[in-house]
């Protein structure tokens, strides 16, 4: 690669690119996101490179791109020009599959039906990938170029007028940039949705002027959200662009600027494609010292996170960086004024960072012209739990709830009424059903008693208990929160133990107004993020679904039966053929019985696996649960059609 | 260079070729103490001592470091790394059934080795796979919709020798 001295000279180079592109050519793009690689993905490239090889007179482009976002359907391929999409490729007989897809799409011009998706409710079959449902009401620009490019390739970066904005950056005074993102309203993706454009000003005019930090917020801890390691993974280039973009914006003409990528130490592959990235971009002469033949450096460095979730605070980010505890620090100082090595420093989030690039080349105007009046532009959710199309959605701000979950994600499988959905993570709370028409921004969803968070939706059904969802949260937020505040430290602990009190079967309606006040106490006493939204998912879910808790307490009943101490097996009597499948599947030999008799579950132990029941065949279905009251223990009893749901 | 009181052992050579990358400077504290474990398996008392050394650094504050961060192992872990999701996704999906099912087929808990070495459990809280909940990770290789059936198969499939699951 030879260095790129002139703005001029990348757009020639894009130019070229540009010009190569053929979009009748045909092309394969074989998804290679973590999620696809998990069934295989990078094994299937391999094969269609061997079969393409062995067939020269087929000139087939091989592409191994990033995450496509439809993760469940994995592996993705898509082919052009016609824009086939296929999923679960070679899932099965993998060399069946590929010989098809050669043969079919590119020898006949037609798509091999049994690889294409389904739309789960019609059943009918959707060959192209523009017209999916999940794809097609979508509206991406922070994903814009996930799944179509090759994220080690900087030239098909380049080609989808990658470096642009940086390119006109550079001829732009450090304050129009500012003045531009502050007009766009691109608030933090990261989860507390603070201006980005003030916090780049806040930067900016720090009195320190020795130097400036420039942090690349990647430690995407919320468990169910994953959208920054797909941009970081298949994208690579933008996140590079923004934080130059930022970078120039927050130390042009005052002092030198350095970046940092904190990634987290589960993403091996974020890590892998950010590094060649770097390395690209720098050979190329748009990352480094004199970029683009200006006097303008910037050194871009990648930290692995050690796993703790409390390094997501901006604070404790920066004393993980220098090589201390990732414990928070209380602000001000704020990290704009003083912050990584006592310089001011600034961090955004990879998803913030992507939308950059495009606000400078396509305007601050167009950017404001989507979404709320207080929320601009789109956001990525991670849409997963119970719900048809699992994967990455990016919507426009003010999107309602039930459109993402029901009109993209397809609704809850099998038919079951959806419950709640999950927002924000451990910081975020459960909005209720009832409320799904809840558009979503910053403020709504605050209104709601949840937070944004880093855009994770968990969709959940009946099988979902809103207790256990609380417990599961608080033992997350325990265990993670690092102690140096004591509200934090002994507040999650008391919160979890009542939880856990509650869910053994032993509670009490005391329990609940003691949860309460401790978990409004550590909502306003906390010294971090961490601790001051802990509560939320206690909160959220006392208010929004009181008589759960109020059925555990006072009836010993778990209607989703999930709270195992509460819920027991047994095998109704007039409904066992003796088939002994529940015996074969019991882990422990609770479940016992002769051939072709009757089979009895042994309730002293019995581990409350749910085992036997998803083994009991359907022309049975005599093995039952129960939640509730546990003294009549007589199995005659006659079960309710909708019991045997597992 | 200045000689330092106490009878000292020669360091291991595989932390010697570690620290000559680096500069000994403390903002690579946690990087040098990624690498160790990247070449050792966990960090070992000695290890650390070492990397206090380097860094002219009390080993007290060493300690500290290696214990906030979940990814350090003060102990020898298995062969094998088993890692089960514990995320949103996967508990919404069954993810304490697969836990269960592998505690229970290899009779150690999370946090545990097993006595002869061959695998480590943890629990994770989660990988950013959570289209694929429930989720298991062995040696860094993501399984997807796992099932505890599913799960018992994956870990008899590593006792072979040799033998890796597709």
């Amino acid at each position: 690669m030879t260095r790129l001295a002139t703005p001029a000279a990348l757009a020639g180079w894009r130019k070229t690119l540009q010009a190569a592109i053929d979009p009748k050519k045909p092309k394969l793009t074989v998804c290679g996101g973590t999620g696809c690689r998990a069934n295989g993905s990078v094994e299937l490239a391999e094969d269609f490179a061997k079969a393409l090889h062995g067939a020269p007179d087929r000139s087939v482009e091989l592409k191994l791109s990033g995450c496509h976002g439809f993760c469940q359907q994995g592996p993705i391929v898509l082919a052009d020009p016609e824009g086939f999409f296929y999923r679960g490729v070679g899932l099965g007989d993998r060399a069946r599959d590929v010989g098809e897809i050669l043969e079919e799409t590119f020898g006949k011009n037609r798509p091999v039906a049994r690889l294409l998706y389904e739309d789960p409710r019609t059943g009918e079959k959707i060959p192209r990938h523009r017209d999916i449902p999940f794809y097609a009401k979508q509206h991406r620009i922070a994903l814009r170029n996930n799944g179509r490019i090759d994220p080690n390739s900087l030239g098909d970066y380049v080609a989808a007028d990658g470096y642009a904005a940086l390119a006109l950056a550079l001829t732009l005074a450090p304050d129009e940039i500012i003045a531009s993102m502050k007009k766009s309203g691109l608030r933090g993706r990261g989860g507390a949705g603070f201006p980005t454009g003030d916090k780049w000003a806040l930067c900016r005019n720090a009195a320190d002027r020795t130097m400036r930090h420039v942090i690349c917020n990647g430690d995407e801890g919320d468990p169910g959200a994953f959208m920054d390691r797909s941009i970081m993974e298949g994208d690579p280039h933008s996140v590079l662009e923004g934080m130059a973009i930022g970078a120039y914006a927050m130390s042009g003409g005052i002092c030198p600027a350095e970046g940092v990528i904190y990634v987290r130490a589960e993403y091996p592959l974020a890590v892998q494609n950010l590094g060649a990235a770097i390395r690209d971009a720098e050979a190329a002469g748009l990352l480094g010292d004199g970029i683009l033949g200006t006097t303008f450096n910037f050194h871009v460095k990648i930290k692995e996170g050690a796993g703790a979730f409390v390094c997501g605070e901006e604070t404790a980010m920066t004393a993980s960086i220098e090589g201390r505890r990732g414990t928070p620090s209380p602000r001000p100082p704020y990290p704009a004024q003083r912050g990584l090595f006592g310089k001011p420093s600034n961090i955004n989030n990879v998803e913030t960072w992507a939308n950059v690039p495009p606000i400078l080349t396509r305007g601050a105007e167009w950017y404001a012209g989507i979404g709320t009046a207080t929320s601009k532009g789109t956001k990525v959710f991670s849409l997963v739990g119970k719900v048809r199309n699992c994967g990455l959605v990016e919507v426009p701000m003010g999107t309602t709830l039930s459109e993402v979950v029901e009109g993209i994600g397809g609704g809850v499988p099998g038919g079951k009424p959806l419950k709640s959905v999950q927002t924000g993570g451990p910081s975020g709370g459960c909005i209720p059903a009832a409320q799904l028409g809840l558009p979503v921004d910053y403020e709504q969803l605050a209104k709601a008693g949840s937070i944004m968070g880093s855009g994770g939706l968990v969709v959940m059904d009946e099988d979902t208990c809103m207790v256990d969802i609380a417990r599961y949260f608080l033992q997350f937020t325990r265990t993670e929160s690092c102690g140096k505040c004591a509200p934090c430290r002994l507040g999650t602990r008391q919160m979890l133990l009542v939880l856990q009190e509650i869910t053994a079967g032993k509670g009490t309606p005391a329990h609940l107004a003691l949860l309460e006040e401790v978990a409004s106490a550590v909502k306003v006493t906390s010294l971090c993020g961490l601790g001051s939204t802990a509560p939320n998912p206690v909160l959220t879910t006392l208010k929004c679904f009181r008589e759960e808790y109020e059925e555990h307490v006072n009836a010993s009943t778990c209607r989703a039966f999930v709270c195992s101490a509460m819920v027991s097996y047994f095998v109704e009597a007039d409904r066992c053929i003796g088939c002994g499948a529940c015996a074969r599947a019991c882990p422990t030999g609770a479940c016992r019985g002769e051939k072709k008799k009757l089979h009895v579950i042994d309730q002293s132990i019995c581990t409350k696996c749910g085992s036997c029941l998803a083994a009991c065949p359907g022309v049975a279905a005599a093995v039952y649960r129960k939640s509730g009251d546990l003294t009549r223990r007589e199995p005659q009893q006659k079960r309710p059609a909708a019991a045997k749901a597992a | 260079m200045k000689k330092r009181g106490g009878e000292r052992r020669k360091p291991d050579e595989r932390l010697v070729a570690i620290f000559a990358r680096h500069r000994g400077v403390r903002s690579e504290l946690i990087p040098l103490l990624q690498e160790v474990q990247g070449e050792l398996g966990y960090l070992s008392p000695d290890s650390m001592r070492e990397v206090a050394r380097f860094l002219r650094m009390p080993e007290s504050v060493i300690f500290g470091v290696a214990t906030f961060y979940a990814q350090f192992y003060l102990t020898k872990q298995g062969r094998h790394k088993i890692k089960v999701c514990q995320g949103t996704a996967c508990h919404v999906r069954g993810g304490a059934a697969i836990l269960q099912a592998i505690t229970r087929k290899l009779g150690i808990e999370a946090g545990q080795t097993a006595e002869d070495g061959e695998f480590s459990l943890e629990r994770v809280a989660c990988v950013g796979s959570c289209a694929l909940a429930p989720v298991v990770v062995t040696d860094d290789k993501v399984h997807g919709a796992m099932t505890p059936a599913k799960t018992e198969r994956l870990v008899d499939s590593l006792r072979k020798p040799g033998s890796h699951p597709k």
